[in-house]
């Protein structure tokens, strides 16, 4: 049957399964969407092309499988940059696919023309500049393995016109791509893992995000408690331990607790496990668990020593190494060193005023959430205070409950993704919680979200700053305040019922959070603006720099709580 | 001395010599040749011996266009001395 570029493409995207996929269409792009029409794909409007790349996100990060975003070539490519560089960062898996200027005008500055291929070479985990219509059919299933197998990550497809166009007779279709298996662990590994383990008499689990995409949260829950070993987790890990569990010790590094960094200077074996000693989870790597033989799981072999030397490093896919290590693992018990987590943890609780004193704190305010929304809550967040707030006071309580940005830090992140997620697990309500700083960066957004009304509630946590930025100049620049503080600020339930969403605004003096909750249960997208105490920080912090145990937790000025 | 195996086709030594780059590796010398049917490129990376070699070798072997990866210790760096023309 005769096809062209552009029915190819929707064939083998159809035929990878993918249902729903974001983009804006242009010039270079046209014969794909012209191609869409009347497939049984769904095309998600989004009214910028990096709300498309974090839609596309969102649908990744909640299912674990890769997701489709389109932009037309020039301008539609760059503006996709940012969320394919984030998606790297974190290791989600990502197929972006771009349409370039015909290639006879490549290289001729032509109208819309960037090098793309040049563009995503560095954000990527591969990149294709497809020439042939012949190399469209390797290259869309072999995108699709990439971005799934071992490590997930984005890959980006570069398409010229002319490739779309182009024609061809196609007699059979090459098969979808497909996870590879992973690599997994030797026997022998297993065993010296096995064995380091059962001989520690302080040992902690340092879960990373690598836990979730293995699929290994829960045999990770198992291990903490065979182990009898309090864990931490990372920012991409919160949600694989239950919130309550008694072994939960909690995020670790910049704005973890104190007792969290306290415990893991006296352990003794530090158990890594798809995380990658980040400098925001470490702090000064030299002074990071310097008591401690480190084992390293991860399944990218390249992070292993890439910033702290393992005794025992290993690579491999984490649900099969701990699976296999619960074989032969007999149960162990720390009640003393169970008591010491306990102990410093009870001494270094959560600092924030009472509810009662102020109910819009925003730790006061994450745990109401955590009270109010049901169980299968999807929580996606954008950058700053409020999300460090979120990680330190939400109880999450399943893997892939909360959505963030955390290697690229990307302001902007949180709406679109909370889109993505919608659509991507329907029927479970999800909650964007963000800052009046970052859903500025992508606020044309809640025009798609008016135009899909989907069950998505935007919480702005309001200061008038850049709070994480008003913070930092506060405690280490001399509380010289430079361009940290927003002289007009925007009236954001009014912009959301100008956009066509329900837009409340609480109001401090009367009931906010029965307000909130009162929001919250009615059907349909919504914005609710929070106002917060513009100098409420996030505590407690590590200096930069400084070694994990060095962190401030001074308790705001009391004068401030008035 | 580092020696690739790659797959011959546009990008891949953007892909070398971008990650060379993005990670503030050291790369002093390079020579790139086909192999037999063209498809695939023999390189040869003169890199400064530091404590970053075995990372540099690992982040080169995640590559999707790049085969094989093989330490060289034995092919003294003078090697490309005698290739200037």
């Amino acid at each position: 049957m005769q096809h062209t570029g552009a029915t190819i493409l929707r064939t083998l995207l159809e035929r990878q399964g993918i249902h729903t996929l974001a983009g804006i269409p242009g010039g270079a792009i046209l014969p794909f969407y012209d191609a869409l029409h009347g497939s049984s794909i769904r095309h998600i409007l989004t009214r910028h092309e990096q709300g498309a790349g974090f839609v596309a996100q969102g649908m990744a990060r909640t299912t674990g499988r890769a997701a489709v975003c389109l932009a037309t070539s020039g301008p539609g490519a760059t503006n996709l940059l940012t969320a394919i560089a984030d998606a790297r960062l974190d290791s989600v898996p990502l197929v972006a696919i771009t349409a370039q200027v015909p290639q006879a005008l490549i290289g001729t500055d032509a109208f819309q023309e960037v090098d793309t291929y040049g563009l995503t070479l560095p954000i990527t985990k591969h990149n294709f500049l497809v020439r042939s219509i012949d190399e469209l059919l390797e290259t869309v299933p072999l995108a699709f393995r990439l971005a799934e197998s071992g490590r997930p990550g984005p890959v980006a497809i570069d398409i010229p016109k002319d490739v779309l166009t182009a024609r061809v007779d196609i007699t059979s279709w090459p098969e979808p791509g497909r996870r590879e298996p992973p690599r997994v662990c030797t026997e022998a590994e297993v065993e010296a893992l096995a064995s380091l383990l059962a001989q520690a008499q302080r040992p902690m689990l340092y879960l990373g995000g690598g836990v979730i995409a293995s699929g290994a949260a829960e045999l990770a829950r198992e291990l903490a408690h065979r182990l009898d070993a309090p864990s931490v987790m990372t920012l991409m890990a919160l949600g694989t331990l239950a919130a309550d569990d008694p072994l939960n010790m909690g995020m670790l590094g910049m704005h973890g607790g104190k007792g969290t960094n306290l415990l893991m200077r006296e352990a003794d074996v530090i158990f890594a496990i798809g995380a990658r000693f980040d400098d925001r989870a470490t702090g000064k790597v030299a002074e990071f668990c310097p008591q401690a033989t480190i084992a390293h799981l991860d399944i990218d072999r390249a992070e292993l020593g890439k910033i702290r030397a393992a005794t025992l490093p290993l690579v491999g896919d984490a649900a099969d190494a701990i699976a296999r290590l619960l074989q032969r693992l007999p149960a162990q018990a720390h009640e003393g060193w169970r008591g010491r987590a306990a102990e410093l943890r009870e001494a270094h609780p959560l600092r924030h005023p009472a509810r009662s004193e102020e109910p819009l704190h925003p730790v006061n305010l994450c745990r109401f959430l955590g009270e109010t929304l049901p169980d299968d809550a999807i929580v996606t967040t954008d950058v700053g205070q409020h999300q460090m707030w979120v990680a330190q006071a939400f109880p999450f309580n399943r893997p892939r409950a909360l959505l963030t940005s955390g290697g690229l830090g990307t302001m902007g992140f949180g709406l679109p993704a909370a889109i993505g997620a919608a659509l991507a697990a329907p029927g479970r309500p999800v909650v964007c919680v963000s800052g009046d700083g970052s859903i500025l960066m992508n606020i044309q957004e809640l025009a798609t979200l008016a135009e899909l009304d989907l069950p998505v509630a935007v919480l702005v946590c309001n200061n008038a700053h850049l709070g994480l930025v008003r913070q930092q100049q506060e405690l280490f620049y001399g509380q010289r305040y430079s361009a940290s503080r927003f002289q007009s600020s925007p009236d954001f339930a009014a912009i959301a019922r100008g956009f066509g969403l329900r837009g409340i605004t609480l109001d401090p003096d009367g009931d906010p959070l029965g307000q909130l909750a009162e929001a919250l249960a009615k059907p349909g997208p919504c914005l609710i603006d929070i106002p917060i105490r513009e100098t409420a920080n996030v505590l407690p912090m590590v200096p930069p720099g400084a070694a994990n145990h060095l962190s401030l937790t001074e308790p705001e000025p009391a004068a401030a709580h008035a | 001395m580092v020696e690739l195996r790659v797959r011959n086709h546009p990008g891949t030594m953007s892909h070398i010599t971008g990650l060379f780059a993005r990670r503030a590796f050291n790369l002093e010398a390079i020579l790139c040749v086909p192999e037999g049917g063209r498809a695939t490129s023999q390189v040869l990376l003169l890199v400064t011996d530091d404590p970053k070699l075995e990372q540099i070798e690992r982040q080169l072997a995640k590559l999707h266009d790049v085969l094989e990866v093989r330490h060289r210790p034995e092919i003294p760096a003078a090697f490309f001395q005698q290739l200037r023309w």
